[in-house]
């Protein structure tokens, strides 16, 4: 292993890292508000195959980005539509909204597959800062969806902790009869909350496509809409915890890829389960703390709300 | 001072004529509600009078299907309960509407507009206002840390601080330990002095005549007596208001001499959901041949004893024997093979599994007995439920169909007949009619008193006290976990009995 492979697998870490944490912090907002959306992974899709072929079509990567923002947060608003106007069961409508993702999205794109992308997310070059030994090319030479993500990360953080919406947000998904009596609509937040969540999957779907490996094939998410749901528990649903747990699963996937090259002999199959046994991890020590304190779960996540006539 | 030149006093609340409709249920039947500005004013009714939905009503929670609420002489529709806080109206519910997670300031602040949240300056602004009240409380601590009478508190802040000028209290002191309750009467006067007007729902008499200057009582969703002056009357009066005085409607079943007690529950402690005290030493016997029946108003303790007794709950002090065996703590299996027939309160949650068929139902209780190894012998556990539906008259469809297809009145013969066909020594039965027909609750109070002379000891716990008066041979008035008085049922008066269900005077008649 030498010093640029090292350098490489940083960068490459915070790349995968960027990755996760959109689509994580997505779902963060999204179960913030009390409802969680296993469809990440066709929401990504969606944003991948819409941002690549509007790259395609018009050349421009920024109208390409928005495009699948706009891709995620309207397949997220199915799920919205499903469990939080109708109240269905939020487990079942998102699993769905994966299926239909993914077969969507190859649908769509399958005129796409192997062309040369349209346009891609150029990596930003740092005056000053990109020169720095080790740090310029792990930090300074990203794409620029890397910045957005922590841009978002903050945004999300301010929002949530720092509002009074994003007060309301919350109440809604901790205690949704609470949020009503207190004259919020919770139908209208967790709606926001949802389509939030979608855009930014959507987004990270984008990254993918239009700068981290820019081509279209399907399947090309990989089970990391999964990993990012996994994210949010082992964030405990904190935007600065997310984004180390985001890091710490990007580096194993950065790793995969790499561990043959290193000459290191261990099973990439088996370090790609790092990130759900970590998770299981956290699982268990939430639970065993459960005992004394609550939960940092929602505690509405997963539970319809109407308003009660007796 | 000359009388003739103030003006005439106008209502800060005026509910005329509400009618409300629940399906199967009328709540409100034309009730009618007058407030006086800055008065404590006491609604006072049993389970089911209607309080809960008028003030329902005039929280915004429900529409009224007829009649007028006025605020300050102002004719409203509220369409949601930020309309009616709009108006100045706020309620504390019984259950707190309450985010745990959140701090006491962030629960406060909840309900207003979009805005920069700034911590210190919302804590230091609730601090500020609990203090103008005199309520104690720490802006800066999670709801979850703190105790009942605390986030009580923290509920009538939210009210304050949303400047409600009418606050409504759903049965406040429920959750309050005595000397809580006490304390906040104190605050409600202040509020009071300040010119608000406080509504205080409540059944315990001691507290309505302790700190309210106002009362109306609800009877069956009428109002009986509307803002009689506090100091006008007396608790014994009140009490006959809410009870009422409706004849007897059934023919009392022959007494029968009763025999040797088959359940014996002494010195019998436990607590509730909550974690406090929910029963204190309860001494009861229900001797063979006899039906002792609980008297009380919900929340009582009377749900907590059954479950003691049936094995679903724990005791902290005290013994259960049932026929001569200690049985304290024993499991519900156990309590079963010793001859206890348990019918309880949920049936579907905790009776019957309304998902499983007809035929598995009824062999929950006794699938020992038609099984070969590990499994159900399917014609055996079919003639015993065909054995149970054409023995306790059970209209059902296909045996093999999910219970919950069945109307309340056969799901419950089903249940009732699963626990009497094995012939149990004990019965306990609680709530065993309620929200039957009239037939379902003959036949059910049929099935009991046939229990009863084949020699059963039955335990009754109803809230109605007719069915009381009718089906049992002693009666035992519950208040506050303990049993505060026993009645002879022919020589009793419901009034007598309804001043000891409010925990009014114990009577120790009979």
């Amino acid at each position: 292993m030498n010093e640029a492979s090292l350098i490489g697998l940083c960068a490459a870490t915070v790349s995968f890292g960027a990755l996760l944490y959109l689509a994580a912090l997505g779902e963060m907002v999204s179960e913030k508000a009390g409802i969680l959306n296993l469809g990440v992974e066709g929401m990504m899709a969606m944003g991948a195959v819409t941002g690549f072929m509007t790259a395609l079509e018009f050349g421009n990567p920024w109208l390409a980005l928005a495009v699948a923002v706009m891709a995620g947060a309207l397949t997220a608003l199915l799920h919205g539509w499903f469990t939080v106007v109708l109240g269905a069961e939020q487990v079942v409508s998102g699993l769905s909204l994966t299926i239909l993702g993914l077969g969507l999205a190859a649908y769509l794109g399958k005129n796409a597959v192997g062309r040369p992308p349209g346009a891609v997310l150029a990596p930003v070059d740092w005056p000053l800062l990109s020169d720095i030994r080790w740090l310029g090319p792990v930090l300074f030479q990203q794409s620029p969806m890397v910045y957005l993500s922590v841009l978002a990360g903050v945004v999300v953080w301010f929002v949530l902790s720092r509002t009074r919406t994003g007060l309301a947000l919350r109440a809604a998904g901790e205690s949704a009869s609470t949020a009503d009596a207190a004259g919020h609509s919770v139908v209208g937040l967790r709606l926001t909350a949802v389509a939030v969540g979608g855009g930014l999957a959507g987004a990270s779907g984008a990254y993918l496509t239009l700068s981290l490996t820019p081509q279209w094939a399907e399947g090309i998410t990989a089970g990391r809409g999964w990993i990012a749901v996994a994210l949010v528990i082992f964030g405990a649903w904190k935007p600065g915890r997310v984004a180390l747990g985001a890091l710490l699963f990007g580096g194993t996937l950065a790793l995969k890829t790499r561990l043959q090259t290193f000459g290191v002999e261990f099973s990439p199959i088996l370090l790609s389960m790092l990130p759900y046994l970590l998770t299981i991890g956290v699982l268990v020590v939430i639970s065993v703390r459960a005992r004394n304190r609550p939960s940092p779960a929602p505690a509405s996540l997963g539970i319809a709300y109407r308003r009660e006539e007796r | 001072m000359i009388e003739s030149e103030t003006p005439p006093t106008m209502a800060a609340v005026e509910l005329s004529g509400i009618w409300k409709r629940f399906p199967g249920v009328v709540a409100n039947a034309g009730a009618n509600l007058s407030i006086s500005r800055g008065s404590i004013h006491a609604v006072l009714g049993e389970n089911g009078a209607g309080k809960s939905t008028l003030m329902n009503v005039l929280a915004g929670v429900y529409r009224p299907d007829e009649g007028e609420v006025r605020v300050e002489g102002v004719a409203h529709r509220f369409r949601t309960p930020a309309d009616a806080l709009a108006a100045g109206i706020g309620m504390v519910h019984q259950e707190f509407r309450l985010v745990p997670s959140f701090t006491v300031a962030e629960n406060v602040v909840l309900g207003a507009a979009a805005g920069i949240l700034r911590r210190q300056a919302i804590e230091d602004e609730v601090a500020d206002l609990a203090e103008q009240f005199g309520l104690a409380t720490r802006p800066d601590r999670p709801v979850w840390q703190l105790s009942m009478g605390e986030r009580q508190r923290v509920e009538i802040l939210k009210a304050l601080w949303r400047d409600a000028h009418i606050l409504i209290l759903d049965e406040p002191t429920a959750v309050l330990t005595p000397a809580e309750a006490d304390e906040l009467g104190v605050v409600l006067r202040a509020m009071a002095d300040a010119g608000r007007s406080v509504i205080f729902i409540s059944h315990k008499l001691h507290e309505v005549t302790g700190f309210c200057d106002e009362a109306t009582v609800l009877r069956g969703g009428r109002t009986v007596a509307a803002s009689v002056r506090v100091a006008d009357t007396d608790a014994g009066e009140l009490a006959s208001l809410m009870v009422g005085s409706s004849p007897m409607t059934t023919e009392r079943p022959p007494a029968h001499p009763a025999g040797p007690p088959l359940l014996e529950v002494s010195g019998l402690s436990a607590l509730g959901d909550r974690g406090l005290p929910a029963l204190e030493s309860v001494d009861l016997t229900v001797r063979s041949g006899e039906i002792v029946g609980i008297a009380g108003v919900a929340g009582n303790g009377q749900r907590e004893l059954c479950q003691v007794v049936a094995g679903l709950r724990q005791s902290t002090a005290g013994t259960v024997h049932l026929a001569g065996d200690d049985l304290t703590g024993a499991s519900p299996r156990r309590l079963f093979q010793a001859g206890l027939g348990y019918i309880p309160e949920d049936r579907l949650g905790v009776g019957l599994a309304p998902r499983l068929s007809v035929v598995d139902n009824s062999i929950l209780r006794t699938y020992e007995a038609h099984r070969r190894g590990p499994f159900i012998v399917a014609e055996k556990a079919e003639a015993h439920c065909v054995d149970l539906v054409e023995r306790f008259g059970v209209r059902t469809g296909p045996l093999h169909e999910p219970m919950a297809g069945l109307s309340g009145g056969n799901l419950q013969r089903l249940l009732v007949g699963r626990e009497l066909s094995g012939r149990p020594r004990v019965v306990v039965a609680a709530q065993p009619t309620r929200g039957l027909d009239v037939q379902g609750v003959k036949a059910i109070q049929d099935l009991l008193v046939e229990a009863r002379e084949a020699g059963a000891a039955v335990l009754l716990i109803s809230e109605d006290l007719d069915e009381l008066l009718t089906l049992a041979d002693r009666l035992v008035v519950m208040h506050d976990g303990q049993i505060i008085g026993e009645f002879d049922p022919t020589t009793a008066s419901r009034s007598e009995i309804g001043e000891a269900m409010i925990g009014h005077d114990a009577g120790v008649g009979s």
